[in-house]
C-alpha cells in the first residue's frame, strides 16, 4: 500500500517554517488544549502583543491554528482537523516509523563492515 | 530501501510495517536489546535518543530522553509487556515529564515487534503499532510534528508518488 499524505509540498514547507520557531511551537502546543485569545497568549511570552500576533499569523497561514473573532477578542486554537483524518494520521505515523526503520537498516549495515 | 510494505487499518487504528534485512536474526535483535545500539536509530538525527534505563524483560522498563537542537529534552518510556529473544517484543510507549515520570495525559501506543529469519539468513521484521483512539493519534502526530519526531517533512516528499 502506497503512503498518501494529505499535505502538498508547499503546505509542508509552510508547516516546517512555522514550526521552526520555539515560540510558535509552544503556541501550537498551548492551543491544542483549548482556545486562547491572542492577549492571553501574549502573557505567556516575554514579547509584545504585536509580536505574538505575528507568530499567530504565520501559524494560521500554515493551517496549524485557526482564529475566530469573539467580541473584541481573536480566539486561537490548533487546527487538529488538518491532521484529524485517521488515514492521514496513520500515514504520517507510518512516515515516522519508516524513517526510524531506515535508520535501523543503516545501523545494521554499518555493523556489517565493522562487526562489534 | 529497508521498509517493504506499510499497511494502515483505519478501523483497528493499527499501522503495520514490514522490513527486510540481510543480517541474521541475532544481529537484528541486538539493535533492540543493546541500549547503545537502540539509541543510534530510535530518535532522528536532530533529536538523538539517550537511553537511561533499559530492562528488556516482561514487566521491565525502558526510559529515555531525546535532545533537540536547542538542548530541549523530551522524555519517554516503554513498559515491556513481552520480550522473547530473538523473536518478539511487545511494549507500551508513552511520554514522560522532564524528571522521567510518565505523563498520564499523553496517549500510550502499543507496539509489537516480530522477527523471523529466512532460509537465506536474512531477517524479516514486522512492527505493528496500535493507537487507543483517533484523538490520541491526532495528538501524537501533532506532538511528533511539533517536536520534530518526523524529522524533516522534506523526507516525506519521497513517500509521495
Amino acid at each position: 500500500m502506497v503512503v498518501h499524505l494529505q499535505r502538498t509540498e508547499e503546505q509542508t514547507d509552510l508547516v516546517f517554517h512555522a514550526l521552526a520557531d520555539p515560540t510558535r511551537r509552544d503556541i501550537v502546543r498551548l492551543a491544542m488544549q483549548g482556545e486562547y485569545s491572542v492577549s492571553e497568549l501574549a502573557r505567556h511570552y516575554p514579547m509584545s502583543f504585536a509580536a505574538v500576533q505575528k507568530h499567530v499569523a504565520v501559524l494560521e497561514h500554515a493551517q496549524l491554528v485557526s482564529k475566530r473573532r469573539q467580541g473584541r477578542e481573536q480566539l486561537v486554537r490548533s487546527r487538529l482537523d488538518t491532521v484529524r483524518d485517521t488515514s492521514a494520521l496513520l500515514d504520517q505515523f507510518a512516515a515516522l516509523w519508516r524513517d526510524r526503520l531506515d535508520r535501523f537498516g543503516d545501523v545494521l549495515a554499518a555493523q556489517e563492515g565493522n562487526p562489534s | 530501501m529497508t521498509v517493504t510494505t506499510v499497511l494502515t487499518d483505519k478501523e483497528a487504528k493499527t499501522l503495520t510495517l514490514t522490513a527486510q534485512f540481510a543480517a541474521p536474526i541475532d544481529r537484528v535483535w541486538q539493535l533492540w536489546a543493546d541500549p547503545r545500539k537502540l539509541e543510534r536509530w530510535w530518535g532522528p538525527p536532530t533529536y538523538p535518543a539517550t537511553m537511561v534505563q533499559h530492562d528488556l524483560r516482561a514487566g521491565g522498563r525502558v526510559t529515555y530522553f531525546m535532545t533537540g537542537p536547542e538542548g530541549d529534552q523530551h522524555h519517554g518510556w516503554w513498559h515491556v509487556v513481552r520480550a522473547d529473544a530473538p523473536t518478539t517484543i511487545e511494549f507500551e510507549d508513552g511520554f514522560a515529564d522532564n524528571d522521567g515520570t510518565p505523563n498520564p495525559d499523553m496517549p500510550v501506543t502499543t507496539t509489537r515487534v516480530t522477527l523471523d529469519e529466512h532460509a537465506d539468513g536474512g531477517t524479516r521484521m514486522i512492527v505493528e503499532s496500535t493507537f487507543p483512539s483517533d484523538e490520541a493519534l491526532a495528538q501524537l502526530v501533532e506532538m511528533g510534528m511539533v517536536e520534530g519526531l518526523t524529522e524533516a517533512m522534506g523526507q516525506m516528499d519521497a513517500l509521495l508518488d
